[in-house]
């Protein structure tokens, strides 16, 4: 397993080398300026323009600004509906797939549009490929586009001065959608094909043998699900199927295609706001939690099931296999290349999966629920990790504030007590959601009926359910049985929760921090571009997390780890 | 207040078909001119018969065979069909489950029972479940521990086997992705036409 480190290297300078370049091109598409691409797509996009009726460069205040985010989620919600009530009687359906019960139906539509694809459904044995197609793929593009929207609108906040506006929404959407997802998107999509994802229409195969194998457009769709941090499989399986991710090298560009456009935007925000050091710092500080994170997945799996140790069962890596902790593990990842994508996807707003993180060792499993608690800030999703981390950049400037006695001050921009309230408000309501929502299901006996492992670790697959739709991360300890009306609709209530109660909140924070001036950098300010700021970020995430999920955590993994052996 | 109703409803129609119906068209047609084999599914053919798929694994239970990794997919109503293409799986037992070791258990009692001389201590992947139920691939290692079954339930020379098992044994992509690993349709294939 020694090799797995070097991979874990090997994946964060590639990810670096995307990053780099991507970013600032993600800033001058977002700003409005000419890229390469633009010869092509311009047209495309001013023809949109003209068909919607707007001019792109119209500024809208934050109310205006987030009721078209609103609307534009609301159709896309409605259009994922639709399709799964009347996919039996469309095309592109060879399977004869027929319609699914309103309540699945509800919390798949919530959970594509709030870009958590929590699936409670088997995609191969439920959708057809046209639900697929044009209700998930769809999604997956437009829920992705929303945050980088929110997330710009929120960098514009904080750039410009006494401005009424913070950009345009259905500009910031086209654009995002046109010049950064599709072409990446295409690109990824076509190399996982050359490695063998599959992208086809034809029907399910029977071999001689009577094996059934389910196909399907995969490509096109894993890619999307990856570089929008949605993580919706189109098989059950997600990513550990052969035909999403046939080989370790698809399974890396499974992952970079996770943290490419998170890792860039902290350098589209420092080229927004002119100052590059600001960007790198945040980049840092979400670095610096990845890696522990890493460490204590990566070891913990590698070192295997300590409940087979007195087993006649090898688990210890050797040149002629990997070992370690291999249920529910596939071999061409082995357990190096599953620990650092569950670590990846967590961080992110992911969620999709190549191992079950249910059958993960106590701590091993810990990493990615904590990570996911923590408010997927390490990286985490397109444009929602990054707002995320900002609302907990502003925290820390105010905590260092009340430590220097100064009014606390970011970029430049006064933070005051409406800003205050609004961060605390996006950081708490998940987190309430969360904890609120798991106790409600303990106390259920319709909500522990579906719990499938016994002891701390039952009561871990809830915790874990109301965490992964909350943060709109989507991965799950899949034992748990949740396609019941209770988990339906639970579970897609937590996930509007975590998702509008945050963008609703940072769109707020962007409209007061633009229409106020910027104040001179004096003595008494602290720098947000040092070491020092960027442990105080970390420390804030930290500590946030640790406060809020340590009882609930002490529950479930850590208590299963203690007794396990 | 201007409530966008034509901004929205034209952008989401719009990006629908743009991103829901000609991105994956354009890729279904990419894909079928420049990767036509991967695109299908890496399909195995004998005879204009599907044999099976070379990136899906396929349940083999008899001495002569190697075996896969153990699966824990189910059929439509929800019992054991191991290896189900059409709707793949994990078992999702958590590591202190007592099931998982009692089921781990078993499928040792099954592998010393089909060559009891095989006493030494099993491979992890060969006696716990895939991911996706449908791994194609078990280690050098567990392919190792079956040599001798396989070679004594098909007259074969032992080192006859082995040569063929390290034929179809693929390492760590470019020495660091993932791990060692044999595919075990193929090399059963390559063992029926070994004879």
């Amino acid at each position: 397993m020694s090799h797995a480190w070097i991979q874990n290297i090997l994946f964060l300078v590639l990810l670096l080398g995307i990053a780099v370049p991507l970013g600032p091109f993600i800033a001058r598409v977002m700003e409005g300026e000419r890229t390469f691409l633009h010869p092509v797509l311009g047209p495309v996009e001013r023809g949109l323009y003209r068909l919607m009726g707007i001019q792109g460069d119209e500024d809208m205040g934050w109310k205006t600004y987030a009721w078209a985010i609103a609307f534009f989620n609301f159709l896309g919600f409605l259009a994922v509906f639709a399709l799964q009530k009347a996919q039996g009687a469309l095309p592109l359906n060879p399977e004869a797939m027929g319609k699914l019960p309103t309540d699945l139906s509800f919390n798949t539509a919530v959970s594509f549009m709030t870009n958590t694809n929590w699936q409670a459904y088997g995609g191969e044995s439920t959708m057809s490929y046209l639900t697929q197609m044009l209700g998930l793929t769809v999604q997956n593009f437009l829920s992705a586009a929303t945050a980088m929207a929110v997330l710009v609108a929120l960098i514009r906040g904080l750039v410009r001065r006494t401005s009424p506006g913070i950009g345009n929404a259905w500009a910031d959407l086209v654009r995002s959608t046109l010049y950064v997802l599709m072409p990446l998107s295409a690109l990824i999509a076509l190399l996982l094909v050359s490695q063998g994802t599959i992208q086809t229409f034809s029907a399910y195969i029977h071999t001689v043998s009577g094996q059934v194998i389910a196909m399907g457009p995969v490509a096109s769709q894993v890619a999307i699900k990856m570089l929008g941090t949605n993580g919706g499989g189109f098989f059950n399986a997600n990513s550990a199927h052969p035909f999403e991710n046939p080989n370790a090298l698809s399974n890396l560009i499974h992952m970079l295609a996770i943290f490419a456009i998170p890792a860039a935007l902290c350098l589209t925000f420092g080229k927004m706001v002119k100052d590059r050091r600001q960007g790198w710092a945040v980049l840092a500080a979400m670095a610096v939690i990845f890696v522990m994170a890493l460490s204590v997945t990566t070891w913990a799996e590698a070192k295997g099931n300590a409940g087979l140790k007195h087993l006649p069962v090898d688990q210890v890596a050797t040149l002629q296999q990997g070992g370690g902790n291999m249920e529910g593990k596939e071999v061409r990842f082995g357990t190096g290349a599953t620990s650092l994508f569950a670590t990846i996807t967590t961080s992110a707003s992911c969620g999709a999966i190549n191992g079950w993180h249910d059958s993960f060792t106590p701590l091993g499993g810990l990493v990615p629920l904590w990570l996911m608690e923590l408010g997927e800030v390490v990286f985490g999703g397109v444009g929602s990790g990054l707002y995320g981390m900002l609302m907990f950049a502003l925290v820390g400037v105010f905590i260092g504030g009340l430590m220097v006695g100064r009014t606390p001050e970011y970029l430049g921009k006064k933070i005051e007590a409406f800003e205050m309230k609004m961060a605390s408000i996006a950081i708490l309501l998940p987190s309430a959601a969360i904890l609120i929502g798991t106790a409600a299901a303990v106390l259920s006996t319709t909500a522990t009926a579906s719990i499938s492992n016994p002891g701390p670790h039952g009561f871990t697959q809830v915790l874990y359910a109301f965490s992964s739709a909350s943060q709109n991360n989507g991965s799950a300890f899949g034992g748990l049985s949740v396609n019941i009306p209770f988990y339906n609709y639970g579970l897609a209530f937590a996930m509007l929760v975590g998702r509008f109660g945050v963008i609703f909140p940072v769109l707020a924070i962007a409209g007061s921090l633009a229409r106020k001036k910027v104040t001179p950098e004096g003595l008494g300010t602290l720098p947000t571009h040092t070491p020092l700021f960027v442990a105080v970020l970390v420390g804030v995430v930290l500590l946030v997390g640790a406060l809020t999920y340590l009882p609930a955590l002490a529950l479930g993994p850590i208590a299963e780890q203690l007794a396990l052996r | 207040m201007n409530l966008q109703l034509r901004p929205a409803l034209v952008s989401f129609m719009a990006l629908s078909a743009i991103t829901g119906l000609a991105y994956p068209f354009v890729i279904t047609g990419l894909s079928k001119m420049i990767f036509p084999k991967q695109a299908a599914g890496s399909l195995i053919r004998a005879n204009g018969q599907v044999i099976g798929s070379e990136l899906i694994g396929q349940p083999f239970t008899a001495p002569k065979d190697f075996w896969g990794r153990p699966s824990a997919t189910v059929d439509a109503s929800g019992k054991p069909l191991p290896y189900n293409g059409a709707n793949s799986g994990g078992s999702n037992l958590a590591p202190s489950n007592p099931s998982l070791r009692t089921a781990v258990e078993e499928r040792i009692a099954a592998l010393r029972a089909a060559d009891p001389e095989a006493t030494g201590p099993v491979p992890v992947d060969l006696v716990t479940t895939s991911a996706s139920g449908l791994d194609p691939h078990i280690s050098p290692a567990a392919a190792a521990f079956q040599v001798h079954r396989v070679a004594k339930a098909r007259g074969l020379d032992e080192a006859k086997v082995r040569d063929l098992v390290a034929a179809h044994t693929e390492g760590a992509q470019l020495g660091v992705l993932g791990d060692a690993r044999v595919n075990v349709l193929k090399l059963n294939r390559a063992l029926e036409q070994a004879k």
